[in-house]
Order: C-alpha cells, then structure tokens, then sequence
C-alpha cells in the first residue's frame, strides 16, 4: 500500500481537474503543486544536507523577477524564465555558496536569512530594473487554469523525482554524511564544501524555477510578495518540518498540509466567522474574523511547536507512530 | 625514498606549541606506535597529518609527495585513512550505508560501493549489525566502525586514534586481533594509544612525545626502559631505579 500510493497520488492528481471544476479549488492545488517545487528544493539543502536555510525567498523572487524581466525589458516570452529563473537563481546561488559555506550550523542559517533580506531591499531600491513597489505586471498566456495546473504537476513530479534520484545515487550518501557529522565526512573523502554547493545549486534552481511559474501564473509581482520573508522562506521551511525533514515525499504532504493551513487561515477557518455572524447578527465575530486572516503566522508558529513536540520527523517521517496513535485497534490486530 | 615521513613538525595555538619539532619516519607495513602522557600532542600530530589544522611549519612527505597543505578529503584520496579519538558515527545513517558513504572515495558506482562496504563490514566482525542506526551502537562497535569507515577508503596508511580507549578485556583482545589483520593486509599502521597492553604488543616501533617534542624512540623495549620515558608516565624517582 505504502509502495503505491505515489503512483496513486499521482493519478488522482491527473484526474483532478477534469472532475473538480471550481477555479477556486484548482487554483489551491497549482499552489500545492508549486509548493511541492520549493519544499523539495529546501529538503535538498536543509533537510538531507543539513544546512538549514532562511532565504529560500532569494531565490524563488529571482527566478519570478528573471521571468518578469524577459517579458517587460526584453519582450520575450515570460516562459523563458522557466529555465532561465532557475540558472539566475544558481547564479545567485554559487557566490552566496561559496563563501558562506565556511560558516556552519546556525551561523549559515544567519547568513541565508541575510540574504533574503538583501534581495528584498535591492528589488524594492533598484526601480530603474524592477520598477520597485510598483512590481511587474504582464500577461497571462492562458485564461483557463488547466494549462498552469498541468505544468506545475509536472514541475512537482520533476522535483520529486530529482530528489530521489540524487538521494539514492553518491550524492545523496555525501550530502546525508555531511549532515550528520561534517567534519567525519571530510575525513572520508568527501570535498564538503564542493558537495555542499551542489546541494545548494540544486535547492536553487528548483525554487527559481517554481518562482518563474509563480511569474507567469499570478501575471503580477512586487518585491514583498515574492521575496517575503514569511509567506515565501518560513512556509518553506515548514513545509519541509511538518512534511518530514530528509523525506523524499516529506514535502508532498507538507505542501499539502501548509497551503490548506494558509488557506484556513486566509478565509478565517474557512469563513466560519463570517457564516456564524451572518446567521445571528453578532458584529463581534466579523472583527474575529479579520484578524484571524491576519494571524496566520501566529498558527503556523503554533503548528510548528506541535509538529515538532508530538511529530518530530513529520508527517511522512513518523507515518507508523501517526497511524498507530490514530488507529489503536489496528495495532492490536498487528500483535495477535 | 621513504613510504611517509615527517619533518620539523611544529604546531602552535596562539603562544602555545603543541608540537614542536617532530619528526620521524614510518617504513611500510609497520604498525608504529606513537606515545605520550595527556595533552603531549599525539592526536594533534594526527590533526596535522590529516589537515584537520594548518601547519605552522614543517613537512609532511607521503610516497614521495609532499602532502602538507592538502585539504583534508585529499589527504583521504591520497591514501591516508584516520579515525577518532571521539567517534563520529554519521548517527541517523545505517552501519553499512556508514561505509557506503566512505567507500565512494575508493569506488565509482553504489554497486561497487556497497560491495566494498559489505567485504570491510565482514573484515571488521560487524557485519552482524549492518542494519543498526549507527547511534544506537555500544562503544566497542563504535570503534570498529571508524575503522570499517576508514578501512573502506583503502589506505594504504591507516592512522588509529586511540582505538582501544573505553574498551573491556575481551573487546581489547578483539581490537588487538583486528589491528594485526589489517597490518597483514598491507596496511601501514600508525597509532596512539594509551593502553600500555595495546601498544608494546603490537608496535613494530615506537615514538614517545612530551610537550610536543621527542623524548624517545626505538623498539617497544627499548622505550619502556628509557629513563626519560618512565619519568614522563610516572614521576622522577622512578626514572632512578
């Protein structure tokens, strides 16, 4: 059962648009999708090589601003940006690797968070380029969201399946030794910094890439959405937390997990609030109901601190204690 | 033409010299016992040799080639292996995917790898604990995996980190036999240790160091039996008697 319920995942994730026709709920799912993109990016770099990362919001809002740029400064397809988002992003990606890789541990996640922080202040500054606040604004290809739907599942699938290809071959036993004990790994051989770099490439390019289809799925960007240090590098830190870290399929079920989160928070618990006070008449919870949207934070903080304290390896990491604590019964029927 | 040697080794942290002046030669397919009291600057020999710190000056040849300055994963390519004082099991991995990781640096493809791990696994008497998370391991086996690891790196020069610390009689026993199996494999030995049993056993030549410069050398015997040896481990009068 656990062998195939990718392949079924998958399938259902074919079918899905041909039979939910509601844009609102497609429109989730291209979230999902790309959500999956830039949690296995992080899992890469944090979660199997262990060095924890802040700043995936660099380059997610390269990869977004590379698209941008291709359709406003040089009249191209902003599709370009698909492949191109992702080498700017690598571009970014190889000097930052190369001289923070001397730092370790919390001292490495100081310097992405910096990072974060530099793009976002240099998108906002730097008007003659980015046009500042103002963002970027450009077509869409496609009225319809199945096109985009469609490409970012084949973004995710592509994500998922480098990962456990690199995971399963050298690489993947060097990027997990380095993780778990550095400087024994240098000792065996393995050039950490270089493997560090590449781990960091790959988590680059990945999330350069979902943020080039950010690009031409939103039509509109400006530096605080793209580059934020919330909604872009903590929701894919706790994608990656809540999936399982140093799981291939971890980020799957966090992206899932996290945009169904973000959206009840969003909607203030699905609009409860809103339905309750429309029924009696009790001005109060619509007041609720605003700051619960804006609380969204506060309940990822909250969720993190449960995750980590009741699920320490995430939903996919601890899948059998999940199951077992959920389902008494079964395990007693497993003893007999 | 020597297989390694070491030349005017000095070593200092700030105003302290850790290792001041050493040198000494190691012939091939000896084990070669380097000795000390606490804090005279074996491990950090070690450290030097390895890379692990810069050196202040000095050289280091292996096979004729001068590999002072190399990084450590290079010193590891080039055909030294090394364990730890303080074992570093990769915690979260398996024992054999442990020696998987080391054996990519002797090996290409993870077919190869993992044959290789499996054989070291063997040689080492810990193939019956292949599937254990390396953590979860007692001290004894701990041990014998930072010489599976380094041993599926084939060195040719093999530097043993007090392997034997913290073991009971029978592990020790054990330890002795494994370090003679991998000498009779044509691997060249050198190691620190403490234990007195270990080390006049085995050792084909010893060193002894004491604040990090040369007291003494020769064959076990003869180090046992030098005054200035005696006095380091057990005091001046001794050394009279």
């Amino acid at each position: 059962m656990k062998k195939h319920s990718p392949i079924l995942a998958l399938a259902i994730l074919i079918i899905f648009p041909m039979v939910v026709k509601s844009h609102y709920h497609q429109h989730l799912m291209i979230l999902f999708l790309m959500w999956v993109v830039i949690g296995s990016g992080w899992n890469v770099i944090a979660g199997f090589t262990g060095q924890v990362s802040f700043g995936d919001a660099a380059f997610f809002g390269t990869g977004a601003y590379t698209a941008g740029l291709f359709a406003t400064k040089l009249g191209l397809s902003a599709w370009w940006g698909m492949v191109f988002g992702g080498v700017a992003a690598m571009a970014i990606a190889f000097p930052f690797g190369w001289i923070c890789f001397r730092l370790r541990g919390a001292y490495f996640a100081l310097a992405t968070l910096a990072l974060n922080e530099i793009f976002r202040h240099a998108a906002t500054i730097w008007e003659s380029l980015t046009d500042g606040m103002v963002g970027i604004l450009i077509m869409q290809t496609f009225v319809s969201k199945i096109p985009y739907y469609y490409i970012a599942l084949g973004l995710a699938v592509i994500s998922v399946l480098t990962v456990q290809i690199v995971m399963g071959s050298k690489w993947g036993y060097y990027f997990v030794s380095i993780r778990e004990d550095q400087d024994a790994a240098e000792s065996l051989g393995i050039h950490t910094h270089f493997y560090k770099m590449i781990s960091l490439n790959i988590a680059a390019f990945l999330t350069g890439m979902a943020g080039a289809l950010f690009m031409n799925y939103m039509g509109f960007i400006d530096p605080e959405v793209v580059f934020s240090l919330h909604d872009i590098s903590i929701m894919a830190i706790l994608v990656g937390i809540v999936g399982g870290v140093g799981t291939v399929y971890g980020p799957v079920v966090g992206a899932f997990i996290m945009v169904g989160v973000h959206e009840f928070f969003r909607t203030g618990f699905f609009g409860v609030f809103e339905g309750i006070a429309s029924i009696t008449g009790i001005e109060f919870l619509n007041v609720v109901d605003k700051y619960v949207g804006h609380a969204h934070v506060l309940g990822f903080g909250i969720l993190v601190v449960l995750v980590i304290l009741l699920l320490p390896n995430g939903v996919v990491g601890d899948w059998d204690k999940l199951v077992g604590s959920l389902i008494p019964i079964k395990k007693k029927g497993a003893m007999v | 033409m020597s297989f390694f040697e070491i030349k005017n080794l000095v070593k200092q942290f700030g105003g302290l010299t850790a290792v001041n002046d050493v040198s000494f030669e190691v012939k091939k397919g000896q084990i070669f016992g380097l000795i000390g009291p606490n804090g005279s600057g074996k491990t950090t020999i070690f450290n030097l040799i390895s890379s692990y710190y810069p050196l202040t000056s000095g050289n280091i040849i292996f096979k004729d080639q001068d590999i002072s300055g190399f990084k450590t994963y290079k010193t590891c390519k080039s055909g030294i292996g090394r364990t730890f004082q303080v074992v570093k099991p990769l915690g979260r991995l398996s024992v054999l995917d442990n020696v998987i990781a080391a054996a990519f640096s002797a090996v290409k493809t993870k077919h190869e790898a993992r044959d290789v791990a499996l054989e070291t696994l063997e040689f080492c008497s810990l193939h019956h604990r292949k599937d254990v998370l390396a953590k979860s391991l007692p001290i004894g086996d701990r041990k014998r995996l930072e010489i599976a690891r380094a041993m599926a790196t084939k060195p040719e020069l093999l530097l043993l980190d007090e392997t034997a610390a913290g073991l009971n009689p029978s592990e020790l026993e054990g330890a002795i036999d494994l370090i003679r199996k991998i000498r009779d494999k044509g691997v060249t030995i050198i190691i620190v240790e403490h234990i007195m049993k270990v080390i006049m056993t085995i050792s084909d030549h010893i060193h002894a160091i004491n604040f990090g410069q040369t007291i003494a050398e020769g064959t076990p015997k003869e180090v046992a039996s030098n005054p200035a040896v005696i006095k380091a481990y057990l005091g001046e009068e001794y050394a009279q008697g």
